[in-house]
């Protein structure tokens, strides 16, 4: 080794005394670094970073209005299903209750009708029995009219001899009626 | 520990154990270094560290420059890899201790000094450099002569006058009589002992880990014959070891270094100490 560095060992024996050339290279070495981060580096990619992060912030916000969105169209959606099946469910009971109405009508109708024909029977009945009970009259007045004719010479106090000839009278008719049948 | 500057490095002769030649035990001459360019004599002149800390200073701008000059929104490979070392130091270490606000201003300075300090404590474990620049105290000073600078006046600038006498002798009353000799303690501790211990912490470690790289280089090589062989191996498992170590050793003193320069930033701009 040479002298140089004897004689540098003899000099700086401590270590802790700093040499001032390393210190003088040391701070500038130092300075540069800090000089080219402090202005150049770090800037550039702090403005880059405060990019990003605004980026994802803008990413974030457009996905929520995206969500927001697609949430009200859903609400929307819900709500028109909703209120079609309430249409639905009211045109379902509108018709339920017109055919019930119909149905209940021509129940009266027909109600009504059965009670036309059924009154008309009997009405028609009760002009026949009218009309058969005056033609009877008229034949039991000829009969009685006739009856008196062959009463005529008997004795009209005798009431059972009267009697006796009205029922022989009916008696003959009865006959007579079963002769006919 | 007195050094020979006679003894040679193990490397440079073939002397090994049980050839009659003692051990060339690294010690203060190892860390010295003989210019490339100047006087040794004189104060004029230009060796290994400057060259390392000057290339280191390079290599830092280099990555930089290449990972932030036209930075991308969304990052390459590079630019991520240098970001996430930029938002380590701002994140992890200036805002934690310092706050957002307040840490802003001083990012820039963290991020150079950690940067700085990692690639010259790196110097240690890369192949043809294997010398950790912060192992000579003048590197460690000058940066903990910025940082001491910057904390004093940034005390001064924002306490006045008396506030920063306060600050800086931790003023309190409630100590009663105790108070002189506490402000005594707390002054000298401030303002003498703890500038010293910021650059005397890097250096030491570094100086011992470099130490003890050498020690077990030096003894692979020296062990190398006869039955020595074995214990060669041995010691070259730990060089293997202890580089590791120092690998994390290097980071861990960077992160100490720009972590106590935060906290005393923080100790500054604090409104009571």
């Amino acid at each position: 080794m040479s002298q140089l560095l004897i004689l540098a060992v003899e000099e700086s024996e401590n270590p802790l005394v700093p040499p001032i050339p390393e210190l003088v290279i040391g701070l500038i070495a130092f300075v540069i670094v800090f000089g080219f981060l402090a202005k150049k580096l770090l800037p550039n990619i702090n403005k880059v970073l405060e990019e990003r992060r605004e980026a994802i912030e803008g990413g974030i916000e457009k996905a929520e209005a995206a969500q927001t969105e697609a949430q009200s169209v859903l609400e929307q959606y819900k709500a028109q299903l909703a209120e079609a099946r309430h249409e639905a469910a009211r045109l379902r009971q509108e018709a339920q209750e017109q055919g019930a109405t119909l149905i209940a009508e021509m129940r009266a109708e027909g109600q009504r009708q059965r009670e036309e024909i059924v009154a008309a029977g009997h009405a028609q009945i009760e002009a026949d029995r009218k009309a058969a009970a005056s033609a009877l009259r008229q034949d039991v007045g000829k009969l009685a009219t006739e009856l008196a004719g062959k009463l005529v010479g008997e004795s009209l106090e005798d009431h059972a001899r009267q009697s006796r000839v009205i029922d022989r009278f009916l008696e003959d008719l009865e006959e007579k009626a079963e002769a006919a049948r | 520990m007195s050094a020979d500057p006679t003894q040679v490095l193990a490397f440079e002769t073939d002397c090994h154990i049980f050839d009659g030649c003692g051990f060339p035990a690294p010690g203060l001459h190892s860390f010295l270094f003989e210019p490339l360019v100047g006087d040794g004599t004189s104060n004029v002149y230009f060796d290994k560290t400057m060259l390392l800390a000057l290339l280191g200073s390079v290599i830092i701008i280099g990555f930089f420059w290449a990972a932030f000059r036209k930075p991308a929104v969304v990052p390459g490979k590079l630019q991520m890899v240098a970001e996430a070392g930029y938002d380590f130091v701002r994140r992890g270490i200036v805002y934690e201790t310092i706050g957002k606000k307040e840490g802003e201003k001083y990012v820039p300075l963290v991020v150079s000094l950690f940067f700085f300090v990692w690639m010259m404590n790196l110097w240690s474990i890369i192949p043809v450099a294997q010398f950790p620049v912060t192992a000579i105290i003048s590197y460690p000073a000058g940066l903990a002569a910025i940082v001491y600078v910057l904390w004093v006046s940034l005390t001064f600038k924002r306490h006045g006058f008396v506030g920063a006498f306060k600050n800086f002798t931790g003023y309190d009353k409630s100590l009663g009589p105790v108070l002189p000799l506490a402000m005594f303690i707390e002054f000298f501790s401030n303002l003498l002992v703890r500038p010293f211990t910021h650059a005397v912490r890097l250096f030491a470690n570094m100086f011992a880990g470099h130490t003890l790289l050498l020690l077990f280089t030096i003894a692979s090589w020296y062990l190398l014959n006869g039955i020595g062989i074995a214990y060669a191996g041995v010691s070259f498992i730990m060089v293997i070891i202890m580089t590791a170590f120092e690998l994390f050793i290097q980071a861990l003193q960077a992160y100490v270094f720009v972590l106590l320069t935060c906290t005393f930033i923080q100790g500054a701009l604090a409104e009571h100490h």
